[in-house]
């Protein structure tokens, strides 16, 4: 995992250094004598090797120091202190929603295949698949946003809340609903076709036979032994879950202009706001190696096979 | 005295492919004694396993007919309930593949104790585990109380079909219903398991269904074989009628295949074809006709009966009475062997 992120971090910085430009093009009067530019250019060490700048970047890093957003004129790590904790929120209860629509879904589907219901589940995770996330999220925001008025259309809390009372968690919850849910709604598709798949692989495994050679009931044969064992692929796909996360809050913060750090991200693209968009790509690929990290640790404690000792 | 225990009548199991239903089995009679092992032999494809299944109610989408009379009680028509209240208890069934049988994600123990549980809603914890210990005692399983807490995966092929065996005995069932419990073992470890079957069945006066392709198990283990082809029985007999005065063809044929050492040298016998795939089975005249095209079209009868040649001993079509294989010099020729 730890060389997993160094070089991460190389390869994020490189692709930084390569794109056209550095912190003194563009941006200053250009009535200056390129010679002073060029003295600044080497006082502030940008025409050192890539490594040594590298060196000094990572260094910075590690003492908490992400650099400057020239358009917030404010530390990066303010910055993205301010988003954080949205955004975590906005992806937890995505998350909660997606699992609360595919558990359900997966099971109904998997267990009852090829019937009405499953053919509407399946027809459903379809048009999920093949639905964009960013159209979706913008009917969702025209259809319960708008034209019903029941979700505020922007933003993480209503202003002039006294942040910690009780009307300010419920004035977050109700923000964060509406973007949740869209995004879940097109995210879960993954997981409930994973499930049903699972499920009916499972059915015909043939311990499932010596389940029923015991005298187990339908229902035991299925809470015992089909759904535990289908549920640990589920459990290997979160990792996976958290990356497309990460992809989705990108679209949906923007849409919904909820401030986190999705939004930030392509806020800082279209400024050329670098020293932003270094840091939220590195703090993005460390979530996505702590999101696979975490599946890995989640399946060892569900599957006894691969259990460390 | 033998005493009835397991009566199949005019057993039917059919499986839908496409639009249509094919009965793998096809019109099966036959009876289970107690104390006694009846095995049913076949090559793959005869719908031996779909027999076990049946008898089980295993079949979750298979159309079944007839009866399977235990008890003065019908298993194949039956509410799932009431077969569940049976299963388990007074049927038990060993499985063919042990590494597949058990529930990866279950202790070994649990899985034993899952049966006791389900039929005996009374048993405290601390005795089902006794209970569960002294069945993995008597399966032959060393340090039972550590392989109790053990999971599948930890343990050997051997083990497992213990594992397994110890899960079908758990209730003292009458009636073992054994799915070639030896076909997925090496050598050594399979007249482990046969004569642990054997030891079992001694112990409990259970009938014994023994499904298995080979003959050798058959001679070992059986007091009454039925050979089955193509869904249907085509000869029953003791083990002893059956091993030297064979009648049907595919039996004879059966028996002609098994290597000898004393006809070391010779070409080994092979039976012509494969059995016919379910949906092109023929379903009128004699099934092994095709299978032994030189006897001649008018030896087979129309609708091939089960005749009783001796008593207790039934044999399908009359096309047994001038059955001959083949002069094998001949046949080398036609096939252009030298």
């Amino acid at each position: 995992m730890i060389p997993q992120i160094i070089l991460l971090s190389v390869l994020i910085f490189i692709m930084a250094k390569m794109m056209p430009g550095d912190a003194l093009s563009g941006l200053i009067d250009p009535n200056i004598d390129p010679a002073t530019i060029e003295a600044k250019r080497e006082q502030m060490g940008l025409n050192d090797p890539w490594y040594q700048q590298y060196g000094r970047w990572v260094d910075d890093l590690l003492h908490g120091d992400l650099g400057q957003s020239f358009r917030y004129k404010m530390p990066v790590t303010e910055l993205i202190s301010q988003r954080l904790m949205n955004t975590l929120w906005l992806s937890l209860a995505t998350l909660i929603f997606t699992y609360i629509i595919a558990i359900p879904l997966g099971i109904i589907s998997g267990r009852y295949n090829d019937s009405l219901a499953d053919q509407a589940i399946t027809g459903y995770t379809y048009l999920g698949f093949a639905t964009p996330l960013f159209i979706f999220a913008l009917v969702m925001l025209w259809l319960f946003g708008f034209h019903f008025g029941w979700f505020p259309t922007g933003g993480s809390v209503a202003p002039g809340m006294e942040p910690g009372s009780f009307a300010y968690v419920l004035s977050k919850i109700n923000h964060l609903l509406l973007p949740a849910i869209s995004m879940s709604l097109i995210a879960t598709v993954g997981t409930v076709q994973y499930l049903r798949n699972e499920i009916i692989d499972t059915k015909q495994k043939d311990f499932i036979h010596t389940a029923r050679a015991k005298g187990a009931p339908e229902t035991r044969v299925y809470n015992k032994h089909i759904f535990r064992n289908s549920l640990l692929p589920i459990a290997a796909f979160f990792g996976y879950e958290i990356t497309m996360l990460i992809g989705g809050t990108v679209f949906v913060e923007t849409i919904f202009s909820f401030p986190g750090m999705g939004q930030l991200f392509l806020e800082s693209i279209t400024m050329r706001d670098y020293s932003v968009v270094t840091s939220l790509v590195l703090l993005f690929g460390i979530a996505s190696i702590l999101g696979a990290l975490l599946s890995d640790i989640i399946l060892s404690l569900v599957d006894p096979r691969i259990r460390i000792k | 005295m033998t005493e009835e225990l397991l009566k199949v009548q005019h057993l039917k199991t059919s499986f839908r492919i496409k639009d249509d239903y094919y009965a793998a089995v096809d019109d099966v009679t036959l009876t289970l004694n107690k104390n006694e092992v009846l095995a049913i032999v076949g090559e793959s494809g005869c719908g031996k396993s779909a027999l076990a299944f049946s008898i089980m109610g295993l079949h979750t989408k298979a159309k079944i007919e007839g009866n399977i009379l235990y008890k003065d009680q019908d298993l194949a028509n039956m509410s799932l309930a009431k077969l569940n209240k049976l299963r388990g208890k007074d049927l038990g069934m060993i499985f063919q593949d042990p590494l597949t049988a058990l529930n990866p994600l279950m202790e070994v123990g649990e899985q034993i104790g899952e049966v006791l549980m389900l039929h005996n809603k009374n048993m405290s914890k601390t005795k089902r585990v006794e209970k569960v210990i002294e069945l993995l005692n008597k399966v032959g399983i060393p340090r039972a109380a550590h392989t109790f807490s053990q999971f599948p995966h930890e343990l050997s092929g051997g083990m497992r079909q213990r594992v397994v065996i110890a899960m079908a005995i758990a209730n003292d069932p009458e009636v073992l219903v054994a799915d070639e419990p030896t076909t997925a073992l090496d050598a050594t470890i399979q007249s482990q398991i046969l004569d642990l079957i054997k030891e079992l069945k001694d112990g409990s006066q259970a009938g014994i269904i023994l499904i298995t392709h080979d003959l050798g198990v058959v001679a070992e283990m059986a007091d009454r074989v039925a050979v089955m082809y193509a869904g249907q029985i085509v000869e029953i007999a003791d083990v002893h009628t059956l091993f030297d005065h064979p009648l049907h063809p595919y039996t004879r044929s059966l028996l002609n295949s098994i290597p000898n050492a004393e006809r070391e040298g010779e070409k080994l016998h092979v039976i012509q074809g494969i059995v016919p795939a379910l949906q092109k089975l023929p379903r009128k005249g004699c099934r092994f006709s095709a299978r032994i095209p030189w006897i001649d079209a008018s030896e087979h009868e129309e609708n091939p009966e089960l005749h009783e040649v001796a008593p207790g001993h039934f044999v399908r079509c009359t096309c047994y009475k001038n059955f001959h294989f083949p002069d094998e010099s001949k046949e080398a020729a036609h096939h252009g062997i030298s």
